[in-house]
């Protein structure tokens, strides 16, 4: 090959970077095996703090432990979806077209929306696309959102639409006003601070100014409080990490997005269709694809790329595996365990639970002390404490309950909280 | 393939005269460049639009064209057989494929399109 292409050798092809730079030395360790290596990792690994190695959490905040069962990694370690490309070749790929729809039907019937498309990248990412929509929509360039929502929620609409001349404004979720010319309200609820939004009466103030209504949710939930859709709400979002994906460090995760039918051709991401076949057989296929950037290049509805379809597996899976019954009793046992230790909590001295609405199954305590001390205190008990939150709310600490705590662990948080407190 | 009686753009449209309204669609190279076309993008009526500005969309299964106006004035009438059924575009784009009417606004515009030899010559 080198003769081919007229190179006498491996070192010709480098020919253009300089020779005191061509083959430097890495001053890398001599390689391990298998065994080693592996005796290695698990020792780092060894130091994480989790539910292995006797550790409990009350950490929520957009990454939710829940117990995920065997029927998901079964399924999602086949070689036929693990390799599987982005469905682009219906012919090849009726497998993951298939699944993707069925993703798409279930995020349908939990939201009570009209369409879903195939997943985004994930929560954040959603919730600013569907901004972005709503300014598509309406042809106007002022998106509204929420005080109480999750910081990242405008930070990547901000990230997203930095040059596009869009302009983020903060509204307070007891607005009874609000200027009318936004394309939207972006809502989270449950809000980050756990509790939930009057949707209702914040998408009639919405559309009573010409503005869509998007609604951002935790999918568990939805196993227990109304569907977005029974409030005729235009856009719903939501991470899917709640439904059987590990939390991970971050990711990767599935972003939810359905909308109403009549804005299906502005809505982003892929689309999967069901159809028949010339031979009347059914079928299924990437449709829309209009929307899309391989078409419409810069006018595309998104520049979304990369597939999250294998994550939308789990949650298919997930969500098939629990039936609906399931998210019933999950969402159940999620809120009776988080109200539990929200009412024990508050009984402490020094401790108090704020926010007087409803909550589903993460509440702001108020702390004896700097959050940062009592998490600290909490850690090396074992118990991993809620999350932080004193820049948005003075001492306070966003405790999150699911069902993969027991009482008996909820009983082990109220009584080291106890003692910290004492000694805060 | 290209009627005689009608004037046509170089974004292949074309415009029928009828008094004072111009009546506006995409010609047959358009829909066949297109092939099937599957859904239509068309303004409200009452829009101004001045000529050559883009109008609306049309789109097929494979392909998304922007839609210009011949010519310029007020959109008085859009065609919902167009809107409803965009297999008409492909089936009679003469006919009942019309997509949108306008009032003129300059008459004199009209000198600034071609006519049926002239367009079909440019599609070699």
């Amino acid at each position: 090959m080198l003769g081919v292409i007229g190179v006498d050798s491996l070192d010709g092809l480098l020919g253009d970077i300089p020779v005191e730079h061509r083959h430097p030395s890495l001053n890398l360790a001599p390689g391990l095996s298998e065994q080693e290596l592996s005796s290695v990792f698990g020792a780092i690994a060894a130091e994480n703090a989790s539910s292995s190695n006797g550790y409990i959490s009350f950490l929520g905040a957009g990454a939710y432990s829940h117990y995920i069962p065997s029927t998901v990694r079964a399924i999602l370690q086949r070689g036929e979806f693990v390799t599987a490309y982005t469905p682009y070749q219906p012919e090849a790929a009726q497998g993951t077209l298939q699944v993707g729809f069925e993703f798409q039907t279930i995020i349908c019937q939990l939201t009570g929306m009209e369409v879903a498309n195939a997943g985004m990248y994930d929560g954040p990412t959603a919730f600013a696309e569907a901004c972005l929509m709503a300014a598509r929509v309406t042809k106007r360039n002022r998106i509204g959102v929420l005080s109480t929502t999750d910081d990242r929620l405008p930070d990547t609409l901000r990230a997203y639409s930095k040059y596009q001349g869009i302009e983020i404004v903060s509204i307070a979720p007891d607005a009874t006003e609000i200027p009318d010319d936004l394309a939207c309200i972006g809502i989270q609820s449950p809000n980050f601070f756990g509790q939930i939004e009057d949707v209702e009466r914040l998408t009639d103030l919405a559309h009573a100014n010409g503005a869509l209504s998007i609604v951002h949710v935790n999918p568990t939930a939805l196993g227990m409080f109304k569907a977005p859709g029974e409030f005729d709400v235009d856009i719903v979002t939501a991470d899917g990490q709640p439904l059987g994906v590990p939390m991970a460090f971050g990711g990767p995760y599935v972003g939810l997005f359905a909308c109403k039918k009549a804005h299906i051709r502005q809505m982003p991401g892929r689309i999967i269709g069901r159809t028949t076949d010339t031979k009347g057989r059914t079928g299924y296929a990437l449709t829309l694809q209009t929307r899309e950037q391989h078409i419409r290049r810069e006018r595309a509805t998104s520049n979304i790329c990369t597939s999250t379809q294998l994550i939308g597996l789990m949650v298919t899976v997930y969500a098939a595996t629990l039936g609906k019954q399931g998210m019933k009793d999950l969402a159940n046992l999620c809120y009776q365990k988080a109200h539990y230790a929200a009412s024990e909590i508050n009984q402490l001295a020094g401790f108090s639970v704020s926010g007087k609405g409803t909550f589903f199954h993460e509440f702001v305590v108020t702390c004896a002390g700097d959050p940062a001390r009592i998490n600290a205190a909490l850690l090396q008990r074992k118990i991993i404490g809620g999350l932080d939150i004193s820049e948005r709310s003075d001492n306070g600490m966003l405790v999150c309950v699911t069902e993969t705590s027991s009482k008996a662990d909820i009983d082990r948080l109220v009584a080291a909280l106890s003692e910290i407190g004492v000694t805060a | 393939m290209y009627p005689d009686d009608l004037k046509y753009s170089k974004e292949h449209e074309w415009v029928r005269m009828n008094g004072n309204i111009a009546e506006v669609g995409v010609t047959v190279f358009a829909q066949e460049s297109l092939g099937d076309v599957v859904f239509v993008d068309l303004p409200e009526v009452g829009t101004d639009i001045e000529q050559f500005a883009k109008f609306g969309e049309i789109e097929s299964v494979k392909a998304v064209s922007d839609l210009f106006s011949p010519v310029g004035g007020k959109i008085v009438e859009v065609n919902s057989e167009a809107t409803d059924n965009p297999e008409s575009v492909n089936t009679e784009p003469y006919g009942i494929g019309w997509l949108i009417k306008i009032e003129l606004s300059d008459t004199a515009q009209l000198d600034g399109l071609m006519d049926a030899a002239t367009y079909e010559a440019t599609l070699d």
